[in-house]
């Protein structure tokens, strides 16, 4: 009873947040008085074509009518029109949200793949030399600057030995276009050499963006292991003769996972905000280099609609895992 | 909390905590010496055209840049930048962090749930997309970088000291204080304060390390200090057009950053361990 009443609350909670998030976005935006009319207008528009087109976008009227009526349009779905593109900013979002999940998706597998193993070996060999290896290779790994991180792996593998492609999604042209996933569209399309080519940009994207994440997954894993470890059931298994190797990968990771799984929030937030550098600095053609020259652009309704997306994505991410913990751990449901 | 010269033996005792205080010691004493240690102090602002783009030698340690400028001096002088708006943006989020956490912590009331749930709208989306277009409205400057920052970073200290204060206020010295009839704001400061103190300086070091890679990023996206002011981020964003051929450019900042960072996150792992026992990383057997 007490676990659903907290999921309502949360959810009750979302729309509110979400509410004030987009005011404080809206205000943030419009603190300096830069004339958006007449940036969309150019340079050559005469007063009375910018003034004609800030009555029709409505930027005459007050701050607080503007935000209510964005409310409005955002109750409707609809994310206004982009300034710079001209198109409608969910068509912008949707078109270009592929690109970032793919890019998420591939460096969340590197992280979780490589990160969980590491983390049970770190745990398993707690303060020993190798724990203190991987512990130093998890603090560089928070510690490094990903655009910086991007530039060297470039330098390394795209300008020096040129093993892997510089930039960009693809060389030529890209899949016919089924799912927006280059990855998948090329293997629904048979075609393996284009399928390379996409895995080829994929790549350097893809592990500087897994870096931070991956570090933080060895580092919960670890700690949920060996919070584990000593456990009772522990005890009781490696007493009745089970197999070290069965108790630990088996037994001891299932019950530790739940405290990783319970940071995935916590994940994507990373995935998010370095998505935002890297995208910039490997032209990769996802939601977070369009919220960025978005911003360079003063392009309210861009950045807006970024800002709401991310607010509602990271809202339901962690309201899920919330939820999960609440289920998994009653105690801490207070 | 034990007093301060144990803390700082059980630290020392630490290699890695040791280490990220060497590093810190060190990015403290190169920015305040900077006009001493650095080789060519002239060369950090100044156009130089006949030296641009040199590599690494004796004379330029780390190279020059595309003004001429050597690039090591002008690392000394960027860890001045880097200094201030991570002290400043981090001790501006604590004075607004702290005290909110407090309140809303020991008030479970409308005053401290609404607390909370501003708190939350700030940590609805990454803190840098709103540094980015807080940092973009107000116009590049270190001052704006700051600002964004502090104004991004407060929710953390106050989601963190909030927590705590509602665990401790079940506490029975806390019970024992309000029996006695002291004055809120007496337990308050008195009482519960000193009891958070570990992890919010916990929080300090590991968040200093945030903020600087922040800091950077928004530097490298051209939003930080202007030209030709020898901001980290900025110097590898400067360096990318000359890439791979100056590729020295771009590493030394990048390793400089890297190093900093490091330290901050060492020593506040270092000082969890000592300071809070509870999550202590080795105390398995």
């Amino acid at each position: 009873m007490r676990i659903t009443a907290l999921i309502l609350i949360r959810i009750a909670w979302l729309a509110p947040t979400l509410a004030g998030l987009v005011a404080v976005a809206f205000f943030i935006s419009r603190i300096v008085p830069s004339d958006p009319a007449a940036l969309l207008a150019g340079e050559t528009a005469s007063r009375a074509h910018i003034e004609a087109l800030r009555q029709q976008l409505g930027l005459d009227r007050p701050l607080p009518v503007q935000l209510l009526h964005y409310y409005g349009q955002l109750a409707r779905g609809d994310l206004g029109t982009s300034l710079f593109t001209t198109r409608p900013v969910w068509d912008d979002l949707s078109t270009r949200l592929p690109a970032t999940i793919e890019l998420t998706i591939a460096a969340m597998i590197a992280a979780v793949a490589l990160g969980i193993p590491l983390g049970v070996v770190a745990a398993l060999q707690s303060n020993r030399a190798t724990d203190h290896a991987l512990r130093f290779v998890t603090v560089m790994g928070l510690a490094v600057a990903s655009f910086w991180l991007a530039l060297m792996l470039q330098l390394f593998f795209a300008m020096d030995l040129r093993w892997l492609p510089l930039q960009a999604r693809i060389t030529g042209f890209p899949p016919p276009p089924i799912t927006g996933f280059y990855v998948l569209d090329a293997v629904l399309e048979g075609n393996f050499k284009r399928l390379g080519n996409v895995l080829a940009h994929l790549t350097l994207p893809a592990i500087t963006l897994a870096v931070p994440a991956l570090a933080t997954v060895v580092r919960f894993t670890r700690a949920g292991v060996l919070e584990t470890l000593q456990r009772p059931f522990v005890t009781y298994q490696r007493a009745m003769g089970i197999p070290a190797g069965l108790i630990v990968w088996k037994y001891v990771l299932r019950n530790s996972l739940v405290s990783t799984v319970t940071q995935i929030g916590l994940l994507f937030g990373i995935l998010l905000a370095g998505a935002v550098v890297i995208e910039t600095v490997f032209q990769w053609p996802g939601i977070g280099a369009y919220a960025f020259e978005a911003i360079l652009h003063s392009d309210y309704a861009a950045v807006m609609g970024f800002t709401v997306y991310a607010g509602v994505v990271f809202g339901i991410v962690n309201l899920i895992v919330d939820i999960f913990h609440a289920i998994l751990d009653p105690r801490g449901a207070a | 909390m034990r007093a301060a010269p144990a803390i700082a033996a059980k630290l020392l005792r630490d290699p890695s905590a040791a280490l990220g205080l060497l590093i810190i010691l060190l990015l403290v004493a190169v920015a305040v010496l900077a006009p001493l240690i650095a080789t060519h102090p002239e060369a950090v602002w100044d156009m130089n055209p006949r030296h641009r783009l040199l590599p690494p030698s004796e004379t330029y340690l780390f190279g020059t840049d595309r003004m001429g400028a050597d690039i090591f001096s002008r690392i000394l002088f960027g860890a001045r930048i880097t200094l201030t708006i991570a002290i400043v943006a981090v001790g501006a989020a604590l004075m607004i962090g702290v005290p909110i956490g407090l309140i809303s912590g020991w008030r479970g009331t409308w005053l401290g749930e609404t607390l909370m749930r501003v708190s939350d709208i700030f940590l609805a989306v990454p803190q840098i997309v709103l540094a980015i277009a807080i940092s973009q409205t107000l116009g590049p400057s270190i001052e704006n970088v700051i600002l964004a920052l502090s104004v991004t970073y407060w929710p953390w200290f106050t989601r963190l000291v909030h927590a705590e204060v509602r665990a401790l206020k079940n506490e029975t010295f806390i019970e024992a204080a309000v029996a006695l009839g002291l004055p809120t704001w007496r337990i308050v400061l008195m009482h519960v304060l000193p009891n958070v103190l570990s992890p919010i300086i916990v929080r300090i070091s590991l968040g200093m390390g945030f903020t600087i890679l922040t800091a950077s990023a928004l530097g490298f996206l051209g939003l930080g200090a202007p030209p030709p002011a020898p901001e980290w981020g900025r110097m590898i964003s400067e360096a990318r057009e000359f890439l791979p051929e100056a590729w020295w450019s771009a590493l030394a900042p990048g390793l400089a950053i890297f190093l900093v960072v490091m330290g901050f996150n060492l020593l506040g792992d270092g000082l969890r361990d000592v300071l809070d026992p509870r999550i202590r990383r080795g105390n398995t057997g």
